[in-house]
């Protein structure tokens, strides 16, 4: 057998960290996106840069802030501690926290775009049909937005999947905690394990083909018919 | 009753109404793209929440700015057709005529689900998606889907207007049915004088975000201080109803008030029935003698009430009275100035052809 037993179990907590942060996303992102879609507010450009951050900065940035955010003497830290959580670096939760803020835009900007696609023409057709905002929100805006969602949650999932910066800085690289593929085949290399690295790198490769096929399939189906 | 006296700004377009409605029948907010009929809907749907004013229907006040009162749309009992029908694009049909009717307490429900469907012909499309109609099915259905919220009122942003002329005529007939089988006022927006002059019982002119009349359709429309008198289109509405059919000329008769009898090139229809005529200005010409020898049907006598200019400086308008009915007239100013019209004279109308408007 070419993989590890810790080759597994990086593969595994990866899938764990991808999932969880994607539901946490989809959560709250949605309410951002929407609120983005539909405000007409001067706070729009400013809240739509800041979540779209995340795409420009290095990896390392993000790490690095939210290390010292989350340290003993950071805020989220002592907030954290307070509470009776410990801290959250080097722990899996931390890499969640990491992880969510790392892959926002990929999941508020598709989720925006879908909702700026339907427009207000069929939020008045409900309300004029006796639909509240919040009837009108799950009757119509969420099922017109699924191609949206779709979108949104394999961005976010797939790029979770892939980070690498983030993970090193705040979850470092402990064993079944917050050893994810890509710190895996990091280790590979450095310990010049190269078949090892080849299994796990070409696995991802194999993946991100066949969820950007997805993707575009999944994009291909949008018309109602 | 309707009582909407609105208020609302824009950079470009302000609009600022004051109208007193009829509660029942069919009014028609009347004018060119950009008179502010469609705005003044979506105040009175509630679909614009900067709008400043009042609003009350049949009793119930829906807006008053001043004390801070607005019902949002989803709760006032109006029902909403659309320019292009709006359906919503993946539900079925079915599931588009449902979706408002489900969220209406069953016990307000007044319009049967069979009935609407059957009112509008669709019973065959209920389980297409809507962008498997026609533009004129989707139209239906979005006037049903309307309808079986049991609305109050009913507002409808030109239904027409998207469609072709044969599409039109193809659902004008359901909005006569709607009209005389249904008990619910609708406010109807239009810029088609042929809508307007088929189905209005009121007709309100709009210009510029302002309502410059607001009255019976028949008078409204005989009105020469009117835009509407500039027109090539301007016309005159005459109700009437079905005294005879002479089945060997296959000709119609139909009095009107005072039993002056117009006669027309129609299929026989019961006696009695009401009838909607149109008489365009510019197809009844005027001499001071009977006209003997002539093809034209109709020659009746007239009396010359005002003469009004028209868009056009060779021609005028002049508003004639038939014993009680006006007729509007449109003729030269050459023709004018040799006749020596003047208030109150007497002269003959020739009427070249008539509308029935069913």
């Amino acid at each position: 057998m070419p993989l590890t037993s810790a080759d597994f179990a990086a593969i595994r907590l990866t899938l764990e960290l991808a999932t969880v942060t994607t539901l946490i996303l989809l959560v709250i992102g949605t309410p951002i996106a929407w609120w983005l879609s539909r405000t007409q507010s001067w706070f729009k450009g400013p809240v739509g840069a800041i979540v779209a951050l995340p795409l420009v900065l290095p990896p390392t940035v993000i790490g690095f802030y939210l290390l010292v955010a989350m340290g003993p003497n950071g805020f989220v830290g002592q907030f954290t501690e307070s509470l009776g959580l410990g801290r959250l670096p080097f722990s899996f939760a931390g890499l969640v926290v990491g992880s969510v803020i790392y892959s926002l835009p990929f999941v508020v900007q598709p989720l925006q775009n879908a909702f700026d696609a339907i427009g207000p023409r069929p939020l008045e057709a409900a309300a004029t049909l006796r639909a509240s905002p919040l009837d009108c929100f799950f009757t119509v805006v969420l099922p017109l937005a699924k191609p949206g969602f779709i979108t949104a949650s394999i961005l976010g999932f797939a790029h979770t999947v892939g980070e690498f910066g983030v993970v090193l800085m705040i979850g470092g690289n402990i064993p079944e905690k917050t050893r994810v593929v890509s710190v895996q085949i990091f280790d590979h290399v450095e310990a010049m394990e190269y078949a090892q690295a080849h299994w796990l790198a070409g696995g991802m490769v194999v993946f991100s083909f066949v969820v950007l096929l997805a993707l575009y399939a999944s994009r291909r189906r949008t018309t109602w018919s | 009753m309707i009582e909407a006296n609105f208020f609302l700004g824009w950079d470009a377009f302000d609009l600022a109404v004051e109208l007193r409605l009829p509660g029942s029948g069919v009014t028609a907010l009347f004018g060119p793209s950009g008179s502010g009929k469609t705005t003044l809907l979506r105040c009175i749907a509630g679909l614009e929440a900067r709008s400043q004013g009042q609003l009350t229907v049949n009793g119930e006040r829906w807006q008053d700015s001043a004390s801070g009162l607005f019902v949002p749309p989803h709760k006032r009992p109006i029902g909403y057709v659309f320019q292009d029908a709006n359906l919503f694009p993946h539900l079925t049909v079915a599931k588009n005529l449902a979706y408002g009717q489900k969220r209406v307490d069953a016990r307000e429900r007044r319009i049967a689900q069979d009935h609407a469907i059957e009112l509008l012909g669709i019973t065959h499309l209920l389980e297409r998606m809507p962008n498997r109609l026609s533009g004129g099915e989707r139209q239906r259905v979005g006037i049903a889907r309307a309808l079986l919220t049991s609305p109050r009122l009913l507002l409808m942003d030109e239904p027409l207007a998207a469609l072709d002329y044969k599409r039109k005529m193809e659902i004008l007939p359901y909005l006569e049915r709607l009209h005389d089988e249904l008990d619910i006022p609708i406010l109807y927006v239009s810029h088609a004088p042929d809508e307007v002059v088929r189905l209005a019982d009121h007709l309100v002119l709009m210009e510029s975000g302002r309502a410059i009349a607001s009255g019976e359709t028949s008078e409204t429309l005989a009105r020469t201080d009117l835009p509407l008198a500039l027109s090539e289109d301007a016309g005159v509405l005459i109700k009437g109803r079905v005294t005879g059919h002479d089945a060997a000329y296959g000709l119609l008769s139909v009095a009107f008030d005072h039993g002056q009898t117009l006669r027309l090139a129609h299929p026989p229809r019961a006696i009695g029935e009401p009838l909607r005529i149109r008489v365009q200005a510019r197809d009844v010409s005027l001499s001071l003698e009977r006209p003997t020898g002539s093809s034209v049907l109709n020659i009746i006598p007239a009396r010359v009430m005002t003469v009004a200019e028209t868009d056009n400086p060779a021609h005028r308008l002049v508003r004639l009275d038939v014993a009680g009915t006006a007729l509007l007239a449109r003729i030269t100013r050459y023709s004018l100035e040799q006749l020596g019209l003047c208030r109150d004279m007497q002269v003959w109308a020739q009427i070249k052809s008539v509308a029935l408007l069913g």
